[in-house]
């Protein structure tokens, strides 16, 4: 080894233990990376001193991802994962297991906490641009977090082997039967039966315990990474690293330790009593957290009366039940709006004829005279859009660094066309999610189709109403 | 270190080469677990026949019996559901039955060998719910000239008593007629039919 030794580490602050608590620390770090580490994460991450209520949800997530997975192993001590005993074992956690109804409730309530503190996390990247260049990849690996998160929140749904678990598995696995060509064989190799069973159960249960909290780990650890490689946006959207001291410290930051692990303190204080509230006094959040369609086994013959997603899925869940034959002729006619749209604005040429490729080729397969190839009928019927659609929504997120062609970055500078959109937006996000636990009415099928169409509209027109609104000028450095 | 230089267009090739290979061997590597997801000889095997007896069964009631682990609804249809499946041509997709979702033996107007008798499986060709049977014929939230047939909670499909979708519903397809015979006149066998399906 020809290494030159580390510096030995010099910890203060614990009195009499200084000295051996140090020779410790020395010990390891000429072995391990741990302080740069340390430095590089924490004390000397230097994160915008100006960050405001809505930083507290990241750091938030964290906290109920480490709650889900605790609780999740000591659930998986008790839980049966097959379609004989997984009903009855997770009553048996309820009633017979000490303690065993807090720690499901924990889970339970966590996962509906996990998409409200993501939710908000989302939005305050929505508000404060820090999806913009260059933070693409930390607003990527984010968006696969929260496909991730989703996937496993269905999975894990399935596991009571309650009604809402058994009918809403069958409904969203259908969605990949909706698929032309390879669909009907796709959907049996996911239930790995003709119909969900004890075989769709016990993988779901592989899924959810052991592949999905991998991948979600791996993702977590990205985003962050990724983070700190760039250094944190704020609700300005200025860079701090332009305006930096002698040492190459940045003005406007502050080490994330102790300043910002302090703060989340008392965020992880309030959110920590929020949660047990809803653990302790209503963790069936009236239907909304917990089914009540949920606590009848699973009868696969027997759809319940009224079969809604839980509540963080519905207004993709709107959007899917949405999309009906009638409504394709207004797709269409988006569809050829849009193309119109970028045929009159935009210079590029390859770019006018790919759009007038791509929307003929759409409005094509949503409306031409019916034929068959190889098995797959077109025009696609409704029901294939309707899953469309619904992937769409939520892949359309992704989009976003590449859509917002705003000179600012934040909403505090950008003008009153961006403040409507996303106020539009939000709002809409709301009414789908409202219409997508309801019972389908006419009213509410159009409400869910002119949100649809608002829907698509913030993401698809934004590099328009982004660029042409007027805005502030930007700080130099940031605000308090 | 060997003084030779190093012969660039070999090191490519073999770096292919290998990356190929090795990709070649994932993909391999990957066909056991995918097989495994598929179902099983178990699975395969499950799903027989079932017998049913329909000496019980009223008219204008219904039955539900589990085939394949689906359920599958005998309804004894009255005169006068013939009679309202005639009149609603109009509000369904596919009246004349022409997408093949019935062997041929009920490929007819009435979707059915014996006309009393519907047998469909009970699961919505949109998303796989099973749908409600509202076999009355009166005003329904989703329906203010509802006809008598089934609603399906999830999406808001219609279906009238001979299983046949209604237009502008998210539901393609009429119901599923699954393969059956009568052994007599009131015992039915689903899963299987004359030709040995």
């Amino acid at each position: 080894m020809a290494a030159t030794p580390k510096e030995p580490v010099q910890f203060t602050g614990a009195g009499p233990l200084n000295a051996p608590i140090s020779g410790v620390l020395t010990w390891v770090d000429q072995r391990f990376p741990l302080m740069s580490l340390w430095r590089d994460h924490l004390s000397q991450y230097y994160a915008p001193k100006n960050f405001n209520f809505w930083y507290f949800f990241g750091g938030l997530a964290m906290l109920v991802l480490v709650i889900q997975i605790v609780t999740g192993i000591f659930l998986v001590m008790h839980y049966k994962p097959s379609a004989a005993e997984a009903f009855a074992s997770v009553e048996y956690i309820m009633r017979d297991v000490p303690m065993g109804w807090f720690i499901r409730y924990m889970h339970s309530t966590g996962a509906s906490a996990f998409f409200v503190v993501i939710y908000l996390h989302m939005f305050r990247g929505l508000m404060y641009g820090s999806y913009r260049q260059p933070r693409e990849l930390i607003w990527i690996f984010g968006m696969l977090i929260y496909l991730c998160l989703m996937a496993e929140a269905f999975f894990g749904y399935l596991l009571p082997w309650g009604q809402m678990s058994f009918w809403g598995a069958q409904v969203i696995i259908n969605l990949f039967d909706a698929l032309p060509l390879i669909g009907p064989d796709l959907s049996t190799w996911i239930r790995g039966d003709f119909v969900i069973s004890d075989a769709t159960l016990n993988r779901f249960f592989a899924f959810h315990v052991i592949a999905l909290p991998l991948v979600l780990l791996g993702l977590v650890a990205a985003h962050i990474m990724a983070l700190h490689e760039v250094g944190s946006n704020n609700p300005d959207g200025v860079e701090i690293k332009k305006h930096k001291d002698a040492q190459g410290r940045p003005l406007d930051g502050i080490p994330f330790h102790p300043y910002y692990t302090v703060k989340d303190m008392v965020g992880v204080v309030v959110f920590l009593f929020l949660f047990f509230m809803v653990v302790f006094f209503a963790p069936e959040m009236g239907g909304y957290f917990l089914e009540y369609n949920n606590f009848i086994p699973a009868d696969p013959l027997k759809t319940p009366a009224h079969i809604a997603p839980v509540w963080y899925f519905t207004p993709y869940y709107s959007i899917l039940r949405a999309i009906t034959e009638d409504f394709m002729l207004v797709l269409a006619i988006g569809v050829a709006a849009y193309v119109v749209l970028i045929w009159l604005t935009v210079r590029s040429e390859r770019v006018k004829y790919a759009a007038f490729a791509i929307g003929l080729a759409l409005i094509f397969l949503m409306k031409g005279p019916a034929f068959t190839v190889l098995g797959v009928t077109f025009p696609i019927e409704a029901k294939v859009w309707g899953v469309a659609m619904m992937g769409a929504a939520t892949l359309i997120f992704f989009l976003l660094p590449w859509l917002d062609r705003s000179p600012v970055k934040s909403i505090r500078y950008k003008g009153p066309l961006s403040k409507a959109a996303l106020s539009i937006f939000v709002i809409t996000f709301l009414v789908l999610g409202y219409y997508g636990v309801q019972v389908v009415t006419p009213m509410g099928t159009i409400i869910s189709q002119i949100g649809t169409l608002i829907y698509f509209a913030f993401f698809l027109l934004m590099p328009w109403y982004s660029a042409m609104d007027k805005t502030k000028p930007e700080p130099d450095r940031v605000t308090m | 270190m060997s003084e030779k230089e190093t012969d660039q267009g070999k090191r490519q090739f073999l770096v292919a080469a290998t990356t190929v290979a090795g990709g070649v061997a994932a993909g391999a590597a990957a066909v056991p677990f995918v097989a495994s997801m598929l179902p099983s000889e178990r699975a395969k095997a499950a799903g027989a026949p079932v017998e049913v007896d329909l000496t019980t069964l009223a008219p204008g009631e219904r039955v539900t019996v589990e085939w394949q682990g689906k359920p599958v609804w005998i309804v004894r249809r009255t005169k006068e559901m013939l009679e309202t499946i005639r009149a609603n041509d109009g509000n369904v997709a596919d009246p004349q039955s022409k997408k093949k979702m019935q062997p041929a033996y009920a490929t007819n107007e009435m979707r059915a060998i014996k006309d009393e008798y519907l047998v469909v499986v009970g699961i919505c060709t949109h998303l796989g719910c099973s749908p409600v049977g509202k076999f009355a014929k009166q005003a329904e939230a989703f329906d203010p000239n509802w006809q008598g047939g089934f609603y399906c909670p999830c999406h808001g499909s219609l279906f009238d008593l001979a299983g046949r979708v209604y237009k502008n519903r998210p539901a393609p397809d009429n119901l599923v007629v699954p393969p059956h015979k009568y052994l007599s006149d009131t015992r039915i066998v689903i899963g299987e039919d004359s030709k040995g399906a």
